[in-house]
């Protein structure tokens, strides 16, 4: 497994940063009107999809959720052809025709966000059971959410993955709610982690909003996997800055308790802290991140802007290969 | 060349050459092969499928490509998709087309749409197998014909192969394919036997066959409803009604252009479906040439189909369930009843 060094730790702070103002950006405009559709918004959930994606190279598969634009920027995919994606636009990582729910990039290995939650488990075992049959040691990473452990495509996905030993990593990403519902309502395991015990295989409960604890977690898992020793369940207490959809007025949120902890901790500025602390970046680097990562989703935004919409003929294009 | 094969071997030899032609090519369900793990078998197959339709494949292509699945349909379709989005030619075999509930998810709306949604970079090359079809007495849940609605679905490919020869080439077509086809198997025609030449060759999907030519009354089948449009052609053919039977073979996207060339010649159309009544292929070929068609039509579009039950177990009323030869004839009285006349 690659330490966190000076090199990594620079990629996940600029990749922190351009998800935090991908989404917030995203936010602002979106309650102007100028994108249409559903949103699901990613922020406050960085330390993730970074500190996992900073693990793997585009020869690795990730498959994703409704809201994935954090696992698209952190797998590597372009910021003017996600965004122009979720304005409509014929510039979109998808021609305009998948949106925010949608968004895929098979070159770079991100095998599309979903729009179905669960949607993903069976897909990431396939893509795993490609990468196994090649005798690649390519892995596969599944990312979900509190809500789709109880759909039953989490229990046949990974008892598949774990009888056919595959190198597929589930990472949970437990915000706490599954649209307005409390996942310690929905599920009847206390956590995700633990349901590892019924597939015989590891299951790790970690804290999400910490950049340095996902790393060495989906380090260690994903190490396995690409031993051929099989998958693993991380399952990553996490929170979200946003509501389930924008427009989501969020009357489901305690105002106190773990959910103020949760929502008090940002875990873009405490890897700031602790990278600067333990001289993996410096303050004049990690400020020059920040205001590139600015101008970058800015230059986005004006791409998306000024692109053309799809042209009619498009509606009919790409249902089916020649 | 004049071996005879049946259905089933045929559709076995397709997989067999399909697989030895591409190394891309897995094929994966429940007891395809049988007793994976047990160690007296080692690469010997427990059962071949619960037909024996892939039996002998994994004794020659080991586990590794003919794979044994749980029972767990979502699981290994969803699978099979994601194996294709990757690069591979998976062909999944899902145990009776009842049982589609399981795993429609992923065909509906992961493996259809990705092309689509990703804007054209996804390739789905997946061939899933199943079989349909009444008269096996095998009841409600393991009878049904659900081709039309797999049909409905934009980025799914049909076929429906009412003989041994098209089982083989289309099955071959399918697998070469890099878009989802579904290939349905009626499981009443596993054991008819038929000349199949042994080398490989494909039948091109989406070209409807005219099995008999006429010229007045055109008769479009799917499966094995062509052997009743036959019979029934045959008994016309003696009042000396001249029938044009016309075997569907791909139900999506379906031949217009062969059907509504042949009602342009014949004016009248029966289409025989062994599926539900409503919504289904027969009710959307004829609305398509009730439009596209109207002034070639000298009478009203005939659909035979089952009706709007679940298949019946006791063998009476599954006799009645499924559409036959009388009931064909009598339609076509009524339809050519001016052509008597006249």
């Amino acid at each position: 497994m690659s330490k966190l060094d000076k090199k990594n730790a620079a990629w996940i702070y600029e990749k922190m940063n351009d998800i935090r103002n991908f989404e917030d950006e995203v936010h602002r405009i979106f309650t102007s009107g100028e994108i249409p559709g559903f949103v699901h918004l990613y922020a406050g959930e960085e330390a993730v999809a970074t500190g996992v994606c900073a693990h793997l190279t585009d020869a690795d598969y990730i498959t994703s959720t409704h809201r994935g634009h954090g696992h698209c920027i952190a797998k590597g995919c372009d910021l003017n052809g996600m965004m122009a994606e979720i304005f409509g636009k014929e510039t979109g990582l998808c021609k305009g025709k998948g949106g925010s729910m949608h968004i895929a990039d098979i070159d770079k290995g991100m095998l599309g966000a979903n729009g179905m939650v669960g949607g993903g488990f069976p897909i990431a075992v396939g893509a795993g059971l490609r990468n196994k049959y090649l005798k690649t040691d390519n892995v596969v990473v599944c990312f979900f959410g509190d809500g789709a452990a109880n759909e039953g495509t989490f229990h046949e996905g990974i008892n598949l993955a774990a009888i056919w030993k595959l190198p597929v990593i589930f990472v949970c990403e437990n915000n706490l709610f599954a649209e307005a519902t409390p996942q310690s309502y929905s599920s009847a395991s206390k956590t995700i982690a633990q349901r590892g015990i019924a597939y015989d295989i590891p299951g790790v409960s970690v804290d999400g909003m910490d950049l340095k604890e996902v790393y060495k977690t989906a380090g260690e898992a994903i190490d396995r996997a690409r031993k051929g020793d099989g998958p693993t369940i991380i399952e990553c207490l996490t929170y979200r800055k946003y509501g389930h959809f924008e427009g989501d007025e969020q009357k489901y949120k305690a105002k106190e308790g773990l959910e103020k902890e949760r929502a008090d901790l940002d875990c873009i500025q405490l890897f700031r802290e602790e990278a600067i602390a333990s001289k993996l970046l410096t303050k004049e680097q990690a400020d020059g991140i920040e205001a590139n990562s600015v101008k970058a989703i800015a230059k986005a935004i004006q791409f998306a802007q000024e692109s053309p919409i799809p042209r009619p003929e498009a509606l009919y294009e790409d249902v089916y290969a020649d | 060349m004049t071996r005879k094969i049946t259905f089933m071997k045929a559709i076995n030899e397709a997989m067999d050459q399909s697989m030895e032609r591409d190394e891309r090519v897995i094929l994966l369900g429940e007891d395809i092969a049988g007793g994976a793990t047990i160690e007296h078998l080692g690469n010997e197959g427990a059962w071949g499928g619960v037909f024996g339709v892939t039996k002998g494949l994994v004794e020659k292509y080991g586990r590794e490509r003919v794979i044994d699945t749980p029972i767990s349909e979502m699981g290994y379709m969803g699978a099979a998709v994601g194996a294709a989005a990757t690069g591979l030619r998976p062909v999944p075999e899902l145990m009776f087309n009842d049982f589609i509930g399981f795993c429609f998810d992923t065909l509906l709306a992961q493996g259809s749409k990705m092309r689509y949604m990703f804007g054209g970079k996804a390739r789905i090359p997946l061939t899933v197998r199943t079989c349909h079809g009444a008269g096996a007495s095998a009841a409600a849940q393991h009878s049904g014909s659900y081709y039309g609605l797999l049909g409905s679905i934009p980025g799914i490919k049909v076929v429906v192969p009412s003989n041994a020869y098209d089982a083989k080439g289309l099955l071959n077509a399918a697998i070469e394919d890099d878009n989802i086809v579904m290939f349905f198997e009626d499981k009443t025609l596993y054991g008819i036997k038929e000349e199949v030449p042994e080398e490989y060759y494909t039948v091109e999907i989406g070209k409807a066959k005219v099995k008999k030519t006429g010229t007045d009354l055109t008769i479009v089948t799917i499966g094995k409803m062509l052997y009743v449009a036959l019979e029934v052609a045959e008994k016309l053919e003696t009042d000396g009604v001249n029938v044009e039977v016309i075997d569907l073979v791909t139900v999506a996207p379906w031949d217009q252009e062969t059907i509504i060339n042949s009602v342009k010649k014949t004016g009248r159309l029966i289409i025989i479906d062994e599926a539900n009544p409503h919504n289904n292929t027969a009710t959307d070929i004829s609305s398509v040439v009730a439009d596209k068609g109207f002034d070639y039509l000298d009478g009203p579009i005939k659909c035979i189909c089952a009706p709007n039950t679940p298949v019946p177990f006791a063998s009476n009323l599954e006799k009645l369930y499924i559409p036959n030869a009388d009931k064909v004839f009598d339609l076509a009285h009524e339809l050519i009843a001016d052509l008597k006349k006249s």
